[in-house]
């Protein structure tokens, strides 16, 4: 064995400080959220789209002179052109006016359906959650037996008997729609209420609203978020499939389900009368979907495949 | 397990009796009797008629009748059709609908799953990316955009398929196709995911270690295991299916029960609305119900709701 000399050895001085020293700024768990979710190529897309769509929503009808109710029965059904971008339907309307103002009635459709389930959500699955034992198992029971409810059948049977209008569809789609946020909530709750912090607050003399609202609520928004996401796109679906079933928001109002349905009937003349609003149902159905992933897969890591 | 039956049997006819009793008050609230349109009829007639179907009695004898007759398997006569009941048109239309409702499934389930394997085994390949992409689209374009787009596409502009109507297989290609896009690209997702997860189990490495090909490890024991999740994803999956149809025969001019309903509904034929919905309410909670018990016994691992914790 070659001998080596001692004078190579030096003595590995170890400075104490420095391993106590952190190297890198600390990351908010949003912060860390934002970087992982940033990385995710699909999910950008996904929120560029998003951005666009929105803002031609806004600023669509503006792009045009013509407005989405005026008709013209001297240019009824021309394919897109300079004059008509997208086109015109059967009574002369420009299609890319009623486009973009259908994109107005379809994602109000779809946030506020989202936004009435957290709402409805949260308080239940909340509640039912945090007090546990009978009032949960009761609140639960109830869930489960109006879940077992077939979702559309239920919407359908809403829409026929109500009037149709904005209003219904929404009221109808959140019925029953609340649950599955209920029961992600619950469950969220049910895993962070032995947590000591809870304890400590209880200990402390927090009411059970400041409890729920200051602890438990705030640490459930990453799920919460990711269901909000997805439930957009659905309840965009649904409202183009009530459409076609003659339940949509009734005329002169533009949505993408309406358009698409009356585009059916003239799609073997003149596809251009379906394809504009189907595009648009896909690519936003596509782009909240995509978002709805990649927050989840920023949110917990450990899900990731 | 037979506690445990029961108690979902319970649950069932729980739902069930929602189903019928909001069904019932629904259709009373609608606006309009059921015999009133253009023409407005003698108030003799309508008394009759009135007498004929019952309608005079108070709402609550009218109630439990309806229910005894649903019990019996009577969905009521319709309204608009005179003659026609509507275990009529469930006998005429449901036979399509279940034909055109399981040619779909298999495709999904079918299809699926092999895009499914195919993306697990060359986990973070062009296959699974590829595999991946095509299902994040499928989930995207809804079923009745789908038809319309086979339509446009492989009927009318290259003629491969009939455009419409129901006479041949050949007429059942292009809508099936249609309804089993999105939960082909459901079951995909949940089959790489759950095949990914059981991958990553003890157990493989230990069939890996024993020198099993790899042919015999994806098929003895990773897709076995894989395919729970699948299994329960076939209740909502039939659900899917069945709404589905309601667009997708309209748009193919398939005479199933699915066409009829939705029929019924721009019609405001309200007791064929109430009875087609009651039946579709029925098929589908013993749709759940079986896909909860047979995951009840192939998954040995649960321990059912019903028995003890830590049993």
């Amino acid at each position: 064995m070659q001998q080596i000399p001692k004078e190579m050895f030096q003595p590995a001085s170890v400075d104490l400080s420095e391993a106590e020293k952190i190297s890198k700024p600390s990351l908010s768990f949003w912060k860390d959220v934002s970087i992982r979710f940033r990385k995710n190529k699909l999910a950008m897309f996904g929120l560029v789209l998003l951005i666009i769509l929105i803002f031609m929503a806004i600023f669509g009808p503006m792009m045009t002179p013509y407005d989405y109710r005026t008709n013209d029965l001297m240019n009824t059904n021309q394919p897109p052109s300079a004059e008509h971008w997208f086109g015109t339907d059967e009574l002369g309307r420009d299609i890319f006016a009623r486009t973009w103002y259908g994109a107005r009635i379809s994602l109000f459709i779809g946030v506020a359906a989202a936004l009435i389930d957290l709402f409805i959500g949260v308080l239940w699955g909340g509640f039912a959650g945090f007090r546990g034992g009978r009032t949960d198992e009761v609140m639960m029971r109830i869930a489960d037996i109006l879940w077992a409810i077939p979702y559309l059948l239920l919407v359908i049977l809403l829409m026929v008997v109500l009037e149709q209008g904005l209003g219904t569809m929404i009221l109808a789609m959140t019925i029953t729609g609340w649950i599955n946020m209920a029961r992600i909530v619950r469950g969220q709750v049910l895993q962070l209420k032995n947590q000591e912090y809870v304890l400590a607050a209880q200990t402390l003399g927090a009411s059970t609203a400041r409890i729920m609202f200051k602890h438990l609520i705030p640490n459930t928004m990453g799920p919460i978020l990711v269901t909000m996401t997805l439930t957009v796109p659905s309840a965009i679906f649904t409202e183009a499939f009530l459409s076609y079933l003659g339940l949509g928001v009734p005329q002169p109002l533009a949505s993408w389900g309406t358009m698409a349905s009356d585009g059916v009937q003239a799609l073997q003349y003149y596809p251009w009368r379906l394809f504009f609003p189907a595009t648009m149902i896909c690519l936003t159905i596509f782009a909240f979907n995509v978002v709805g992933d990649g927050l989840r897969d920023a949110l917990d890591p450990r899900l990731r495949k | 397990m037979l506690k445990y039956i029961g108690r979902r049997l319970l649950y069932m006819l729980l739902s069930l009796f929602l189903i019928i009793t909001a069904t019932f008050f629904l259709m009373r609230a609608a606006p309009g009797g059921p015999f009133s349109g253009e023409k407005q009829l003698p108030p003799e007639i309508e008394k009759n008629l009135n007498e004929f179907y019952g309608l005079d009695r108070p709402w609550y004898e009218q109630y439990f009748d309806y229910l005894i007759s649903i019990a019996q398997w009577d969905f009521g006569p319709s309204f608009k059709y005179k003659g026609q009941t509507v275990n009529d048109l469930i006998n005429n239309g449901f036979p399509v609908s279940f034909f055109l409702g399981m040619e779909a499934l298999f495709i999904a389930v079918g299809l699926g799953i092999l895009l499914g394997i195919i993306a697990a085994l060359n986990h973070n390949k062009w296959q699974d990316y590829g595999a991946m992409v095509f299902a994040v689209m499928g989930i995207s374009v809804p079923s009745f955009i789908m038809a319309s787009f086979l339509q446009y596409v492989l009927a009318i502009k290259l003629g491969l398929f009939p455009v419409a109507r129901w006479e041949s297989f050949m007429h059942s290609v292009l809508p099936a196709l249609a309804l089993a896009t999105t939960p082909m690209a459901f079951i995909a997702r949940l089959t790489r995911s759950s095949m990914l997860e059981v991958l990553s189990n003890d157990y493989i490495r230990t069939a890996k270690a024993k020198g099993l090909s790899k042919f015999q490890i994806t098929v003895r024991h990773t897709i076995r295991n894989a395919l729970l999740p699948v299994v329960s994803y076939l209740g909502p999956l039939s659900a899917q299916i069945l709404t589905g149809s309601f667009v997708i025969e309209k748009i193919f001019g398939i005479p199933g029960l699915g066409s009829h309903f939705v029929l019924s509904i721009s019609n405001r034929d309200y007791t064929t609305i109430m009875g087609v919905t009651v039946f579709y309410g029925i098929i589908l909670l013993s749709a759940m119900l079986l896909v909860d018990i047979a995951y009840g016994l192939i998954d040995p691992r649960i321990k059912l709701a019903g028995g003890k914790k830590g049993e």
